[in-house]
């Protein structure tokens, strides 16, 4: 894949979700709620999960802060809603790995979040950037839905 | 006389580079300052033909480095206008140096029931420590409030909050983030009436304005070498000498000390009871030599230049609809302005100006009551210092207008 020049970034991916977040709100009733921030930009945000057994039901958040922060987490929502726990917590640590440099990131099952990689090259952004996922990874062990030993 | 500026920018290096393949504009010396080849150097030279330890060798080489080191101790006396050099401790920057204070002077003269006063604007190199200190001492700390408009302390609310039980009063000369610059001398008076000291911390003062810790009237005055074209590692604390005299000391060591048993020992004069172990030698070199360097081209003509800089700033900025902190006038402030833009992002801007090779800061800058206080969790701040043009400035807007371009 083609790497993204951080304007196409901006401009096809992240102002986007920037400017129409999906899943953004509280949602009530909620099994899990987690606020969490960076303090080096003073990203904030606050996730709700809701759970149906071991399936993600539902989420949403709320935050504020700047646009790669809150766009990471609305792609977030959108791809991690309906998801099995252990699936959407190896989705997260994919990001986590892939925006550490460890993996390249594969299309097949990050789909557009592989553009998130385009951030890769901003290192203090990253932190903006898995904001979002490292809340949800937070959500989920609070709702017992730990990694398997 | 004005500064020539191109002539100045000959004596940067770095300036010669490029950030993204754009010629390099940058606008954040209130983080750090870039460093000239004099400063460059001059420390180079120290390490060529002048390194020993200090205040040991019998031997020639090791008086060389005595010297070095001694001498930049006089020229930072006088950069402050501090009467003796006696007055004068070298700390590896100014959080060690407003450390110091804390472990000692305070340590001492600070009890339960006593009041400690900071700003509200403080960088949190002058608001931790002292945060530090009231746990363990079991004293209290008043805020002294800035203005919800031009963001200046409140000097009409002194007398609620300098009172009889203020031992201390810690307050920055410049602020890092409004560009503020305080009424040093009238604090000093308020707390001296009731028989306090006033800690002053000069981190952003330094390279930019001229003063005089006698006319300030300052007890303890902290700054760094880094922020002003000096290397990072080296700092001064100013004392008063009869303070520095009574003070215990701070880490113990090798060169603070007069006579040592196993058990017991007695302490060097001032101000070398302060300075235990080998100190960073060649740094402070370079920052003397950084002194010279400033006063060379004139600390008036400085802060002109930062006057014309901020001036033009400040009206660029509002011309692109900026929102601004502070100060309106650029008299009344230091050559920094943290502002913001409607519905960008400090961080989104930073990286987008990124790009066209502009360097500016953005987020908390160490200040994070004052963010709140300004009622954001960050800003955008630009800063100026000798090196810099309106060119530089135009480029910043240019890169400006582009990110909110992105957004719009």
């Amino acid at each position: 894949m083609v790497q993204l020049s951080l304007e196409e970034l901006y401009k096809e991916v992240i102002l986007d979700h920037y400017r129409a977040p999906r899943n953004k709100g509280r949602l009530d009733p909620h099994d899990v709620a987690l606020e969490r921030n960076n303090p080096l930009c003073g990203d904030e945000i606050e996730l709700f999960l809701k759970f149906d057994g071991d399936t993600l039901q539902g989420i949403g958040f709320e935050g504020k802060g700047c646009s790669i922060s809150q766009a990471s987490t609305s792609m977030m929502t959108e791809k991690v809603k309906g998801l099995n726990a252990k699936d959407a917590r190896a989705l997260a640590e994919s990001i986590k790995r892939m925006m550490a440099g460890e993996e390249e990131g594969d299309v097949e099952t990050l789909e557009d979040l592989v553009s998130l990689k385009g951030v890769v090259k901003y290192p203090v952004r990253i932190k903006c950037a898995l904001l979002g996922w490292n809340t949800l990874l937070e959500g989920l062990d609070e709702a017992g839905h730990t990694p398997a030993p | 006389m004005s500064l020539d500026v191109e002539a100045i920018r000959k004596d940067f290096p770095i300036l010669e580079t490029e950030a993204h393949g754009k010629p390099l504009v940058y606008l954040d010396s209130a983080s750090t300052s870039q460093k000239p080849r004099q400063v460059i150097d001059r420390m180079v030279r120290f390490y060529e033909t002048e390194n020993a330890n200090v205040h040991r060798g019998i031997y020639e080489l090791g008086e060389k480095a005595t010297r070095a080191y001694e001498g930049s101790r006089e020229t930072a006396a006088r950069f402050i206008g501090a009467r003796s050099s006696r007055s004068i401790v070298f700390t590896k920057g100014t959080t060690e140096a407003i450390n110091l204070v804390r472990f000692t002077w305070a340590r001492a003269n600070v009890k339960e029931g006593d009041e400690v006063v900071v700003t509200e604007m403080e960088h949190h190199s002058n608001l931790i420590p002292w945060q530090l200190l009231i746990a363990e001492t079991g004293a209290t700390l008043r805020v002294l409030p800035i203005d919800n408009d031009e963001h200046k302390l409140r000097m009409d609310l002194l007398p609620e909050v300098i009172n009889d039980k203020t031992k201390l009063v810690c307050v920055g000369l410049m602020s890092n983030v409004l560009g503020t610059i305080n009424p040093i001398r009238e604090l000093a008076d308020a707390v001296h009436a009731v028989g306090g000291r006033i800690m002053v911390d000069a981190a952003q003062a330094a390279p930019h304005l001229q003063f005089d810790v006698n006319e300030l009237d300052a007890d303890f005055l902290a700054f760094s070498s880094h922020k002003m074209c000096g290397p990072t590692g080296a700092g001064v604390l100013y004392g008063r000498e009869d303070l520095l005299e009574e003070m215990p000391p701070f880490h113990g060591g090798g060169e603070m000390i007069r006579e040592v048993w196993t058990d017991h020992a007695t302490w060097a004069d001032v101000p070398h009871k302060f300075e235990a172990g080998t100190p960073n030698v060649a740094q402070v070199v370079g920052m003397a030599a950084a002194m010279d360097y400033l006063d060379g081209l004139g600390r008036d003509a400085i802060r002109e230049h930062e006057i014309e800089m901020t001036t033009y700033a400040l009206e660029r900025l509002r011309g692109i609809d900026a929102i601004i902190y502070g100060p309106r006038k650029a008299e009344e402030r230091g050559g920094v302005v943290s502002f913001g833009l409607e519905g960008v992002h400090p961080h989104d801007m930073a990286t987008i100006v990124d790009q066209e090779g502009v360097c500016i800061r953005a987020g908390h800058h160490c200040a994070q009551p004052l963010m709140r206080c300004l009622g954001v969790p960050a800003t955008a701040r630009a800063s100026f210092y000798i090196y810099n043009t309106r060119e530089d400035i135009d480029a910043m807007i240019d890169a400006l207008e582009k990110s909110k371009g992105w957004f719009s």
